[in-house]
Formats: C-alpha cells, structure tokens, sequence
C-alpha cells in the first residue's frame, strides 16, 4: 500500500483521505441533460466517518461512485490520499461495499475475503493468514467454508465489508451496505462497523437512507438535496467515539439525549430543504418530492 | 442423498424406455397393417413388418450377418449386424468428437473476441446466425472441394476431416451464441466490485465473467453435442464417406424394403452416439457444479 507505481506522488504531511472540489455532473447531452450534481465541496480527513444523506436522486451515490472513479466527474477535481482518484483506483487506496453484497457464490467466504489479495498476487500464505484474521475480525470464523447463498443477508453484508477491508485501505466507501437489512441487524451491523473502524482507523464515505444510521456513525453528516443534487449542510456529530473503547454501549447512546438532538438537526435540515421546494415548485408536480 | 437421486433417475430412465417400447408393440398390436386415414387424410402408419417390425426382429438383426452388398468392413469375412454397427458408432463417434472439440473451440474464440471488443459482437453476430441458415447439404461438397489436396504439414487431408468440419459447423453455433451470452451474465455489483480494485480484462475474465458464463455454457455444450452427431451422419451421407453410422444407414434402407429391422438397429446406433455424447457432457456438468447458482442452501 505504501508503494505506487507513479513516482510523481507529492509528499505531505498526511493528506486529506478525500479531497473533493467543484465536483459536478452531469448525465445525457441537449434536450435530456440532467445535473445529478453541482459545485460539490467536501474534504474527509484521515480517519474521518461521514455520511452521506439525503433524497433519493439527490446524487449521494453518483457522488460515492465519482470518489471511487467508477464513474468520471463532468467538472472538478477528486483527490484520494493525495493522489487522483484514478490513482487512488489503481492502487486500491479504498475499499468499496455495495448495497447488495455481491459475493461471488461460486467461491467460499474465505475464498471470497481473499478474492482482492489473489486479484493481486498476494501469495496464497500470506492470503490466508490476512483471511482467517478478517473472518475473526467480523466474527464469522466458521463459516469460513460456506458458499453465500447459505449465509442470512447480515452475514453476506459482513463478508463484503471484510473483502473492502482485505487490503488495509486508508478510506472504505461504502453504498447503503445496510440498506437491505432488517433493523435489528441493522443496529448490530452499525455496531460492529463502529469497532471495526476504529480498529482500522480509516477514514469512511457512508451512504444512507436513515437519519439514525447517520447520526449513529459519523463525525460529519452531510446532508445533500436534489434537483440539482447538492449540498445543503454539514451536522457535526461525533457520538461513535465514546462507543469505540469507552464502554458505553451502541444502545446507551442511541437512547442519548444527544442523539436525539441530533438527529433532529438532520431532520430539520432535510425537512428545511424540502420546504423550499415545495414552495417552488408549487403545485405543478405534486408528489415530485418527499422521498424521505 | 445424490446416490438415492442417482438410482431414480436411472430408474425413471428405464421406466421411460419401457414405455416406449410397451407404445412401440401396442401399435404393432393394434394398428393397420397397410395404414389407415383419419378424416380423410392419411394419417395412421403402416403396421405391416415390412414398416415396423416387432422390436425382436430389430434385436435379432443385430445377431444377422453382414450381407455381401451391404458390406461395409473390409477384411473378416461377413461380420455381423451388431458388429458393423458397432465399428460404424465408433467411427462416426470419433469424427463427431473432433467436430465437437472443434466447435467449442471456435465457439468459445468467438464469444471470447466479441467480449474482448464490443465493435466486433455487432459485426460478426449477424454472421453467425446467418451461417446456421445455409444448408449442410449445400455446404458439404464446399468441404470436400477446399480440402482436397490439401494439407497441413506432413499431413494429407482425410475425407473424414470434412465431415468433422461439417460438424463442427453446427457445434460452434450454440457455443458462440450462449457463451456471449454467458460472458454478460455477472451480476452488475460484481462487475462493479471488479473495476473498484482495478481487476483488469484478463482476471476478470478469468475469476468473474468465465465462472458466471458456466450456467450458460453447459446447455451450449449439450447442444453443440446433439449437433455434431447430427452434422457428422449428415456429413457422412452428404460428402459419401464410408465406414460411419451415417453411411450405413443408408446403405440398409436401400435394402429395406423387406426388412426394415436393420434400418431400425443402425438408427439405435445412431441414437446410441447421441447419449454417449449427451453422457459426456454430463461428467462435464457434474465437475463444474459449484458454478451452478442454484444455491444449496
């Protein structure tokens, strides 16, 4: 991970993990144009946790997809770890988790943790070993020989987010990966993720739907609006630090006064958004909105 | 758990067969020996030995021996039905396996090409399905006429790569047009999930999209077979070679007309080819199960 295959690196001293400028895009030419995104602003520092929040088609997953250079911005710049995000693809700065887990099922769980290590020539030793500590790590040791399909979505979900963290990434991207779970497992889930972040220290993109989900995790929510996606505020949390060592329980903070609080400022943040929408568009598009 | 399913398929197959030799002699029984017409129309197949001999006299044709016009083994004298049957199978099984081989290799380049290059699916696609509408035999005396005097290093042309080409011919198709198709099927998170850790086309190939295309290849590859049998009786009948089951098909029917028992034991022959192939693809079928997604669980 230290090395890279472009020599023209500029040293500093400890780069932003995601560095986001004037990002904007757009989808289709002419008539069918859509801005899925405008003037974009945002900087993660290292071992930072933000989510991203908002409506659906307020571009939250284009701009996961942008930063992860799966897809190309139509204007600005995306720099990850001081590199660009075409560097930082190829060099496998980041780690992705999807919404659906997107395991292969033709391989075992273990085989699937290790599938980025033998993508890129880890040897088989080594990928083991590097293995059987992530499967401890998401506590799934044994079902190190079973297939997917036998495993509940939960599981699946904790497979991917082992397979993201296989290569040690200083920043893990990740796309709704709770998304289609229930909630109990859902809260375990955020949970588990809080520890395992802290264990790794990288920094994380986290898209959600869910207000508490947001809340829960971050240090930062930054909440985005559409038509054009945009964002609209940034909600400073930074409840997950007294989870990580201190003893107090994932439960005992989200019944926090705290917690409430926050989450009421999202709320109001997305509710405020709509509200001016509303007022625009009047009643020429009812039901255009109000997707939350 | 898979022996017990093992038994009763094996089972189920038997019982089929039964019925269809139990539908075979009933319609012997019962049917009109010189045909029959059903509201006017012809429709009712003769009865008569000389059309559908009872399926004893097919099994005793195997025992009769070969007759001197009819010989197709050169050498021992006067071999039997079954005999020549057999030798016959085992040429035509040969020259359909190197048609199949070659099939599936020339399937496979060409899925693997208009993966590799999206501008050539869109040029060569038409062309691929255009080839399976010329008529093999149209396309046999071609084969022979390009083959002969040709050769490939110290090796002379046989006729009987001809009629491998002409089953190739039809073997590549179903290869070519399911494994394109196999080669698309990953999942649309996988494939992502491969371009976010840079996979090139090669591992990605190699670790995605081949494993993923197996669902596909398998009922490709039990076609391709079904058509190199085919492709190989009608090659051998088309170009004349001599010494496959093909050719003794017809070499029999043109002494049918009293006894249409051997026609029928050269047609077992013939079907026999097509399970050992349909066999054959089997085993292929068993050793890539885990890439089946029906899911265990």
């Amino acid at each position: 991970m230290s090395s890279t295959p472009y020599g023209s690196v500029p040293v500093t001293v400890s780069p932003a993990a995601v560095e986001v400028a004037g990002v904007t895009k757009t989808f289709g030419t002419g008539k069918h144009q859509v801005v899925a995104l405008t003037d974009i602003d945002l900087s993660i520092a290292a071992g930072e946790f933000i989510s991203l929040i908002g409506p659906s088609g307020c571009g939250k997953s284009t701009l996961l997809r942008i930063i992860a250079d799966l897809l190309p911005a139509s204007t600005g710049t995306v720099r990850v770890a001081g590199r660009t995000a075409r560097e930082a693809r190829l060099d496998r700065a980041y780690g992705f988790a999807f919404q659906q887990a997107g395991l292969l099922d033709w391989r075992t769980v273990s085989d699937n943790i290790e599938l980025p290590l033998q993508l890129h020539g880890v040897r088989a030793k080594e990928r083991r070993a590097r293995g059987r500590e992530l499967l401890e790590m998401v506590g799934l040791a044994e079902f190190a020989q079973r297939r997917p399909p036998e495993l509940s979505g939960g599981m699946q979900q904790r497979v991917a987010i082992a397979r993201a963290l296989a290569e040690r990434p200083s920043l893990l991207l990740m796309d709704e990966p709770f998304g289609a779970l229930d909630e109990m497992t859902r809260e375990r889930m955020q949970d588990e993720l809080v520890k395992i972040t802290a264990e790794t220290s990288a920094a994380v993109v986290f898209v959600t739907h869910s207000i508490p989900e947001a809340v829960f995790l971050s240090d930062r929510v930054v909440v985005m609006s559409p038509r054009p996606g945009r964002v609209s505020t940034v909600v400073p949390v930074g409840l997950r630090h007294q989870a990580d060592g201190s003893g107090t329980s994932g439960t005992e903070i989200r019944e926090s006064p705290k917690f409430f609080a926050a989450i009421t400022q999202v709320r109001e943040a997305l509710r405020g958004r709509e509200l001016r929408v509303d007022e625009m568009s009047g009643d020429a598009h009812p039901g255009a909105h109000g997707a939350l | 758990m898979t022996a017990l399913r093992l038994t009763r398929k094996t089972l189920l197959a038997l019982l089929g067969l039964a019925v269809l030799i139990g539908l075979w002699e009933l319609y012997k029984a019962v049917g009109p020996l010189r045909g029959g017409t059903l509201f006017g129309v012809p429709f009712w197949a003769r009865a008569s030995n000389g059309a559908l001999p009872h399926l004893s006299a097919v099994i005793d044709a195997f025992g009769a021996e070969e007759v001197g016009g009819a010989t197709i083994i050169r050498g021992a004298a006067a071999p039997t039905v079954f005999e020549s049957v057999l030798s016959a199978a085992g040429n035509s099984l040969r020259w359909a396996g190197v048609g199949f081989a070659l099939g599936v290799v020339v399937g496979l380049a060409l899925a693997l090409l208009m993966d590799a290059l999206q501008v050539l699916e869109r040029a060569l696609l038409p062309y691929i399905i255009l080839s399976q509408t010329v008529p093999l035999i149209a396309l046999a005396p071609l084969v022979t006429g390009w083959g002969q005097g040709l050769s490939i290093g110290p090796w002379e042309w046989q006729r009987w790569m001809s009629v491998s080409i002409i089953a190739g011919y039809l073997a590549f198709f179903p290869v070519a047009v399911g494994m394109a198709r196999g080669l698309k099927s990953a999942g649309a998170v996988q494939t992502e999930y491969f371009r976010s850790v840079s996979a090139g086309w090669l591992p990605t190939l190699k670790r995605l999209k081949l494993p993923a295309s197996v669902p596909f290849l398998v009922p490709a590859l039990r076609l391709a077979a079904a058509g190199a049998v085919v492709g190989t009786v009608v090659g051998e009948i088309s170009i004349g070679l001599e010494g496959g089951i093909g050719r003794l098909i017809i070499s029999y029917s043109q002494g049918a007309t009293g006894d249409p028992s051997r026609v029928y034991a050269a047609v077992i022959g013939a079907a026999a080819l097509g399970l050992i192939t349909a066999a054959i693809v089997s085993i292929v079928d068993l050793a890539l199960r885990r890439y089946q997604r029906t899911g265990n669980a």
